[in-house]
């Protein structure tokens, strides 16, 4: 289970907005925290800084294959995006870099500004203002990494345990 | 069963007999390419634990964006890369003078049809242009697939378009795209394959492949591909690549498609994408005359030898507008020596353009950004708030032509209206 409060955003929010490309030059999420949603100004990047969920509409993480989009929301301290449907580069950096990204319409169009949002990984539904949305069961491989925290613990993991076989 | 180009490609690139859109598989890609988020992908590999690289020739890295470096952590990243590529066997290492990598990797044969690519850049879908698929993905996919040579991969729905020609005079592939990604919005392929056809696509340039297939990213989509003839085949042969070397695939005729389009390419005019969205698209009719400061020519979309031809062929003889700069950044050092010695660079000069070193150039927020207030008018493929400088500064895009017209206006224009053979040159 994971959530907490939530900032809503509309349809095609992109990565250039996400993470401008001029702070491409770092990789540690912590620093990039301080850039994320910059283009759209300070009260904008508050809001997002003391939420842990991000909801959005149709298209979310729309352009480019930066992975500092889905790490600098990491280091910002979002787990979850819930958003009504994604970009593929973006879903892909998501669940690499160990963020949520569930394509639920119903619980995108439901969930309000400022409102908690909690999401249940297990049982593969999200709630908001008391009501359930289930989403289709993540598959089994894509559980696995997000368990890990993302794709690099996970391989560095089977790695490990192909070495000490 | 019938399948579509990007069933049988995910077959292949898994070993599987069959794939069928919907599955995940485990796809082996023939490339690798990263650009330059290279140094994140090595930086990211040492948390991996090993440098054992499951094949050092299916790895290519170009040094592209930011190039050549303009702060000592990029010079120092640069550094990293080139001392990695030599120190682990990568042959394809491509230092700061080469251009662009989508472009440089074809040019120099590294991509062939039936080929998967993945690369560290969205407009990856480009490779389609050569009958390969080609994706974008994060640099830790990259630095894992280094590793254990494979990723998992859904296999896309298809989605086929067929374009019929031919296009009137000024109208190019760029227009194609712009008018595709205005009806079909920025989300209309989110995750398919999209496979181009019909009588304009059938014996089209490679450049203008390219075109149609880097574009297919800003309709979301995963792959993109134009099926591979004597075009194809010429293209690879001059870059040293006999037809034994791969393997064509094509969609079987009866295959299934989430959707098909069809594009009047005859009765189309030139396209432009307004700010701040690439879907945002209106005929240039509907914005000429919006004033500009400055036009880029450059980026993977329009920055080949043909871009840079057709923009010469506006503004030969002519002089860009007081006041306006005009940037090109050609796509590659090949296209800057072909454009050099058949006398396109001195076209372009003597209009007034400032010709950069190749490379992402301003596209990628490198030189030529903007002040606040300011208006570009460009032939890259995204237009997003903030991608060229100030946030507060304005993106469109077109075709070379309409950026050589507008160069010469000073705000949006036709290029239909500077049909070289009919109107006389300006004087300078």
């Amino acid at each position: 289970m994971t959530g907490g409060r939530c900032v809503k955003f509309g349809d095609s929010v992109n990565t250039d907005l996400i993470m401008p490309g001029r702070y491409l030059v770092s990789i540690d999420p912590a620093e990039l925290a301080a850039h994320v949603f910059e283009p759209l100004g300070p009260e904008v990047q508050e809001r997002v800084r003391s939420s842990h969920v991000i909801v959005a509409g149709r298209n979310f993480g729309c352009g480019s294959a930066r992975e500092q989009a889905a790490s600098g929301l990491v280091g910002a301290g979002i787990t979850a995006v819930i958003a009504e449907s994604f970009a593929r580069v973006f879903f892909r950096n998501a669940i690499n870099t160990g963020l949520l990204a569930i394509a639920q319409p119903e619980a995108a169009a439901a969930a309000e500004d400022g409102a908690e949002v909690q999401v249940d990984l297990a049982a593969s539904k999200v709630t908001t203002d008391g009501r359930s949305f289930p989403f289709p069961p993540y598959p089994a491989s894509l559980v696995r990494i997000l368990e890990a925290g993302g794709l690099i613990p996970y391989v560095a993991q089977q790695l490990a345990a192909d070495g000490a076989r | 069963m019938p399948a579509t180009f990007a069933e049988k490609l995910l077959a292949s690139a898994a070993d599987l007999p069959a794939a069928s859109a919907g599955e995940v598989v485990d796809a082996y890609p023939g490339l690798i390419m990263s650009h330059a988020a290279s140094w994140r992908c090595i930086r990211t590999l040492e948390r991996l634990g090993t440098d054992r690289l499951f094949d050092p020739d299916r790895i290519a890295m170009v040094m592209d964006h930011n190039s050549p470096a303009y702060t000592a952590k990029t010079a120092g990243d640069q550094k990293l890369c080139r001392e990695f590529a030599a120190s682990h066997g990568i042959a394809k290492f491509y230092d700061v003078d080469a251009g662009i990598a989508h472009v440089v990797l074809m040019e120099d044969g590294h991509v062939r049809p039936g080929m998967l690519l993945i690369g560290t850049d969205s407009h990856s879908t480009i490779y389609g242009a050569l009958g390969a698929a080609g994706t974008g993905v994060g640099f830790s996919e990259v630095a894992a697939t280094w590793v254990t040579g494979y990723l998992w991969m859904r296999v896309p729905e298809s989605i086929k378009v067929t374009i019929d020609g031919p296009l009137g005079p000024g109208v190019f592939a760029k227009d194609v795209m712009l008018r595709l990604i205005g009806d079909l919005t920025a989300d209309g392929a989110t995750y398919c394959s999209v496979e181009f056809g019909g009588s304009f696509a059938q014996g089209l340039s490679v450049s203008e492949r390219m075109t149609l297939c880097n574009l297919a990213m800003e309709l979301g989509a995963k792959f993109a591909y134009v099926p591979p003839d004597d075009v194809t085949r010429a293209y690879l042969r001059e870059r040293g690549v006999p037809g034994d070397a791969y393997t064509e695939l094509f969609p079987d005729p009866d295959a299934t498609y989430r959707q098909e389009v069809r594009i009047d390419g005859p009765s189309l005019s030139p396209q432009i994408s307004c700010p701040h969205t690439v879907d945002n698209v209106k005929p240039v009719e509907a914005v000429a005359g919006t004033r500009v400061d400055q036009v880029f020519i450059g980026s993977c979309a329009n920055a080949k030898y043909e871009d840079l031809a057709q923009a010469a062929s506006i503004l030969r003889g002519r002089h860009i507008a007081p006041g306006v700069r005009l940037i090109v950044t050609p796509a590659s050092k090949k296209v800057v020596q072909r454009a050099l010695d058949d006398g396109i660079l001195s076209v372009l000069l003597e209009s007034g353009a400032l010709v950069t070193n190749p490379g992402c150039g301003a596209c990628a927020g490198d030189g030529g950004v903007m002040a606040d207030g300011e208006v570009t008018l460009s032939t890259a493929n995204r237009n997003f708030r903030g991608r060229m400088g100030s946030y507060q500064a304005e993106i469109y895009l077109g075709s070379p032509a309409v950026a050589a017209a507008t160069a010469v206006r000073g705000a949006i224009a036709d290029p239909r209206e500077f049909t070289p053979a009919t109107e006389p040159a300006v004087a300078r």
